[in-house]
């Protein structure tokens, strides 16, 4: 059963044209990770998966269901979330409550405007539970803005398991993540649960390598080869194209 | 820690944020006690309590969504004029022209919220200004409806409900407005903090993450924009209310720009900011006005320097914290 699935996807910006004939699929349950030296086209092609770009051709389709023409909040709907590569939290709000409002959302409760918010206990409990999981139960109460960098990280993917995704993308987990707190993270990754479909947006291969056991390398917004990692571990060409192109950087 | 406390713990936090803090009964208690205890500010009390009623309004958008405003008075002329002309035409009865002009205002706003919402944050204000500069101008062109720049008079005011005269009355014309005021700040409360209000704060906060856990943004927005419009609708209803004639200053850019000067006097975001600011305002309007009113627009202006630039969420009471965290500093020095 193929999870998530792009069929011709294109963008064009102008001459420039970051993601070409992109035929990218990803098996339910995958870990399968996406790779390629920087200006591969890795971004816009989370944000053609996510909403945030239209494509200028091509289809995205989640589950068999053509979710092209949904906007980014209809997509969450459907089953796709993501984190992003910089933090992109709520200074304001505390983890709990951002976890809470998570849940909320997921079960269409959004609209309440004479409930209190936190009034429910099956929330509460909820986002109490996932808080414990990801590291994230001493800081419950204390502003996001706050907290040290690594649990911002594991907020970042809390957020998005919260709104118990079909297909979650994430985006390089553990970028700008101090080497002490590294292995929390991976940890994190790695306990993420099995019925979600991961596919994983990497430059670290030591991070692919451990988690993936599905890899596509992208290079100049087209599909160059897609494999077991064994396989692209020694596949000469991404060898040449791939390590080539970050021993230039 | 077991698994039920952390919940409870979470629950009760949760709770805390939300609950009645004692300084809001005392707060409340005072004013009512002000109908009573301060007859002859009745007239100046008056007019803080729909300043401030709003400038809540104006928070809502500003201090939870995050939607600068500098075009707010459209709203809240747009219920000042609805209010005049339903009572000139169907009843004086206040509380069902408090209705009409919200409903109509709120109306309004959901209209406009589709031209607002559209742009980022410099863009809003030019088209909450514009749209703010088209109200005026279709008041003033509409002099057979509005009285133009004369002003509408003859509105009748029966008492309210059938039993309360407010008309003339400043004692019951004051209770009357500040009843209405207690009411919607209740339901202000309410909706900030429900499920809907931290969808707000979200949104504010980061627009691109609020969409990214399924938030519909923009249908939320429009949500709190109109609700926001329809308050300002019954605050200009108030005034037409409490004045005898409802005129073009109703609806005027320095209207938007008092109440966004209140707001930020008292602080966003926390909804008492409004009725702070817009008492502090007008009590300070007035008493350097009685002494040297050529220097109100120096000193309105100088404590606008003074939030923006060490106090810009809680307005004054950043700046007392300071103060206060100052002293208690160097007290505990030994």
């Amino acid at each position: 059963m193929i999870a998530l699935e792009t069929l011709g996807l294109e963008k064009r910006f102008g001459g420039i044209v970051p993601t070409n004939d992109v035929n990218l699929r990803v098996r339910e349950g995958a870990r399968h990770a996406l790779i390629g030296p920087n200006g591969a086209g890795k971004t816009t092609l989370i944000n053609l998966l996510t909403g945030v770009l239209k494509p200028s051709r091509g289809q995205v389709k989640l589950a068999g269901n053509d979710i092209t023409r949904l906007k980014p909040h209809q997509r969450v709907a459907r089953g796709i979330a993501r984190t992003f590569q910089i933090n992109q939290l709520f200074g304001e709000l505390t983890p709990l409550e951002a976890i809470a409002l998570v849940i909320g959302e997921r079960e269409k409760l959004g609209t309440r405007f004479w409930r209190a918010f936190g009034g429910d206990e099956k929330i509460v409990t909820e986002a109490v539970a996932l808080a414990r999981q990801f590291g994230l139960a001493d800081v419950l109460e204390e502003r996001t803005s706050s907290l040290p960098y690594g649990k911002q990280r594991q907020l970042e993917i809390a957020l998005a398991i919260a709104g118990k995704p079909r297909v979650l993308l994430l985006d390089e987990p553990a970028a700008g993540v101090p080497e002490t707190e590294r292995h929390e993270i991976l940890e994190t990754v790695a306990a993420l649960p099995k019925d979600v479909t991961v596919l994983l947006i990497e430059h670290d291969m030591d991070i692919v390598f451990g988690f993936a056991d599905r890899i596509t390398v992208l290079v100049d917004g087209k599909l160059f080869v897609e494999g077991e990692p064994k396989e692209i571990e020694n596949d000469p060409r991404v060898r040449a194209v791939y390590l080539g192109e970050r021993t230039d950087d | 820690m077991s698994s039920e406390d952390s919940v409870r713990e979470a629950s009760a936090a949760l709770k805390r944020k939300r609950a009645w803090h004692w300084l809001e009964y005392v707060f409340w208690i005072a004013a009512a006690a002000s109908v009573f205890l301060l007859p002859s500010q009745h007239a100046l009390l008056t007019q803080i309590a729909i300043w401030a009623l709003f400038a809540v309004s104006l928070d809502l958008l500003l201090g939870y969504a995050g939607i600068v405003s500098l075009g707010h008075a459209a709203y809240f002329g747009f219920g000042a004029y609805v209010a005049a002309l339903f009572a000139i035409n169907f009843t004086g009865e206040p509380v069902t022209g408090l209705v009409v002009a919200g409903v109509a205002a709120g109306l309004l706003g959901l209209i406009t919220s589709l031209l607002v919402l559209r742009g980022t944050d410099l863009t809003r204000i030019m088209v909450t200004i514009g749209i703010a500069l088209v109200m005026y101008e279709i008041a003033n062109q509409m002099s057979w409806l509005t009285g133009g720049a004369d002003g509408l008079t003859g509105m009748p005011v029966d008492p309210v409900l059938g039993f309360f005269p407010i008309y003339f009355i400043p004692k019951n014309a004051y209770a009357y407005v500040l009843v209405v005021l207690f009411a919607l700040f209740f339901v202000a409360k309410r909706i900030v903090h429900s499920p809907f209000g931290y969808s707000l704060r979200a949104i504010k906060g980061n627009p691109l993450r609020a969409s990214s856990i399924g938030i519909p943004n923009n249908l939320r927005l429009i949500a709190v924009y109109t609700v926001a419009a329809a308050y300002a609708g019954i605050a200009g209803a108030l005034l037409a209310q409490t004045t005898p004639v409802v005129s073009l200053t109703y609806i005027d850019f320095q209207r938007s720009a008092d109440v966004l000067l209140m707001l930020i006097i008292g602080g966003t975001g926390y909804l008492y900011g409004g009725i702070v600011g817009s008492a502090l305002f007008l009590i300070a309007q007035k008493s350097i006005g009685n002494v040297t009113p050529q220097y109100w627009e120096f000193w309105i202006g100088f404590a606008l320097v003074v939030i923006a630039l060490f106090a810009r969420d809680r307005g004054v009471f950043s700046i007392i914290e300071r103060i206060v965290n100052a002293l208690g500093k160097r007290n505990a020095k030994p």
